[in-house]
């Protein structure tokens, strides 16, 4: 149905405030961005704070410079990139079909739950030495910490999902003559999308989580090896340099998730 | 000879549970005729539902037999229609579940739901409908594998009062044209009596017919009019005194 295109005065007035009012937020948030980053800057070169300890926006930007002119740049940003990107497929695909295993069959939920509740209070870079071991040295290790970090979230929120489907809608697809696959496929999945969805969202985190702590117990390239590199050699530009990358590599793979969501609604509801 | 298409003997049905047990029926005896329209009325908690899920052999009676010939289509209490489902595809889900999702009977499905004023809201979701409109749209999901049998657990109990009574019309009106046999559970005595062509008193549970009443309202079948009838306020006392003595 198509919504009335002429509006009153007074909803234009309306529209026209509620259009000023989103402007002024961003305009805040950009305002407060470059404040902050004007006033590290400022307090840099004024001498107020070491840059040696501080680094500051310039510094970050000629670390950046100098990073891509070697060629090591995207490079790095590939690898961890890379890593997360592949952890984070699998641990959403395995939690999901986990989810779906446990979901139907009661028993087997039953015996594995005192095994979940403990993976997942278990801090996982416990595991440290154990992956180095079976999985050695190279990225192996870290898509496994990676998958190790967000394959426990991933199951408990679907799993959850799951188990709260609206029992009067089983009864009614039961009275039906439905099978459980049915019921799965024309109920429990479809009413789970919501929270398929913020389970993504958590599982960005979870993901970049995973693959730094990955990549500073084990590996020789990323921007977690940066970090700790350049915390090793005192070099607090490089450090700045990887957080400032992460920063916008995370909100991009966040945005990613929410433009998913936006087409995946868009797709079932018009 | 009136043919009679359900009939319970002797039903028992006892609920298990690690808390302990709990007899829901016993003693269960009764039996609907073809094309009749049949409300059961009784105590809160007394049993009705079971009685449904054990007609609709969702249940598997502790004793005693269900006869029934002929399917079932079940409505309950909330519409339980599926938000990202269009109304067309909700009304289609039975067809779907019960692999009878062809052309022929997704057009006489969709044919049905023309019929009783769907037709504008057949691309809509169930959000955008009002209350009574969906819950209309749940009688024609329920309708849309031609059912025998309508068993109806409280179909308007989430609906307000005015609402209510326009919907009781519709469905009354819809049921009798398709001339369905209806088995339909309510705890509002006046809907009983509006709607049905006899009326079973459960008792306390576990729950067995204490009463069953044949109403003399003759050839009228229309709820509002039923009300405005002098024989209305004689049934409603005696069921209102049945029910609480
Ligand atoms: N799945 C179940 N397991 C155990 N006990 C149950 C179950 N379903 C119902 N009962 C019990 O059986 C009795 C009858 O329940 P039922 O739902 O049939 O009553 P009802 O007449 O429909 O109640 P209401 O008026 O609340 O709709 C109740 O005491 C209830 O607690
Ligand atoms: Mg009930």
């Amino acid at each position: 149905m198509k919504k009335a295109m002429i509006y009153s005065e007074e909803h234009k007035k309306y529209l026209k405030k509620q259009r000023l009012k989103i402007a002024l937020v961003w305009l805040l948030r950009i305002g407060l961005l470059a404040l902050l980053l004007g006033f590290w800057e400022l307090s840099t070169a004024l001498g107020w704070v070491d840059p040696f300890i501080m680094s500051s926006p310039s510094r970050v930007c000629k670390t950046i410079g100098s990073l891509y002119n070697d060629g090591t740049l995207f490079y790095h940003i590939g690898v961890t990139l890379l890593e997360t990107l592949i952890g984070f497929v699998i641990a959403v695909v395995l939690g999901v079909l986990i989810a779906l295993a446990l979901w139907w069959s009661e028993t087997v939920r039953r015996v594995l739950e005192p095994y979940i509740v403990v993976l997942n209070a278990l801090p996982k870079i416990a595991l440290g030495p154990l992956i180095i071991i079976w999985f050695g040295t190279g990225n192996k290790a870290i898509i496994f910490m990676t998958v190790l970090v967000g394959l426990i979230v991933a199951i408990m929120h679907m799993l959850s999902a799951f188990i709260a489907t609206d029992k009067n809608k089983i009864l009614l697809l039961k009275s039906m003559g439905a099978s459980k696959l049915q019921i799965l496929r024309k109920l429990v999945i479809p009413s789970s999308f919501a929270s398929f969805i913020s389970m993504l969202k958590v599982n960005v985190g979870m993901a970049w989580i995973g693959s730094i702590m990955g990549e500073y117990i084990v590996s020789r390239a990323g921007l977690g090896y940066l970090l700790v590199y350049g915390g090793q050699v005192f070099k607090l530009d490089l450090v700045m340099t990887a957080i400032f990358i992460l920063c916008i590599l995370a909100a991009g793979m966040y945005f990613l998730v929410v433009l998913l969501e936006k087409v995946l609604v868009k797709n079932t509801e018009s | 000879m009136e043919q009679e298409i359900l009939t319970f003997t002797d039903v028992k049905l006892t609920y298990h549970t690690r808390r302990g047990e709990t007899t829901a029926a016993e003693g269960l005896n009764f039996s609907v005729n073809a094309g009749e329209f049949v409300a059961i009325i009784g105590p809160s908690g007394c049993g009705k539902t079971t009685l449904l899920s054990l007609a609709a052999g969702l249940l598997k009676p502790s004793a005693g037999v269900i006869k029934s010939h002929g399917s079932f289509g079940y409505m309950l209490q909330k519409d339980q229609l599926f938000q990202w489902r269009t109304i067309e595809k909700n009304i289609f889900l039975p067809l779907e579940i019960k692999k009878l999702n062809t052309p022929e009977h997704r057009e006489r499905a969709r044919n049905l739901a023309e019929k009783y004023g769907l037709k504008d809201f057949l691309q809509s979701y169930p959000s955008q409908l009002s209350g009574g409109m969906r819950q209309r749209a749940a009688l024609i999901r329920t309708l849309a594998t031609n059912p025998d049998i309508l068993l109806l657990d409280e179909p308007f109990s989430a609906l307000d009062y005015q609402t209510r009574l326009n919907v009781c019309e519709d469905v009354s009106a819809i049921i009798r044209s398709e001339g369905k046999t209806a088995l339909l559970i309510t705890h509002d005595i006046s809907e009983a009596i509006s709607l049905a062509d006899r009326v079973l008193v459960l008792s306390q549970r576990p729950a067995h017919v204490a009463y069953s009443h044949e109403l003399d309202f003759g050839e009228v079948k229309n709820p509002l009019k039923r009300r405005e009838m002098p024989q209305f306020s004689e049934w409603f006392e005696i069921l209102w005194r049945e029910l609480n003595g």
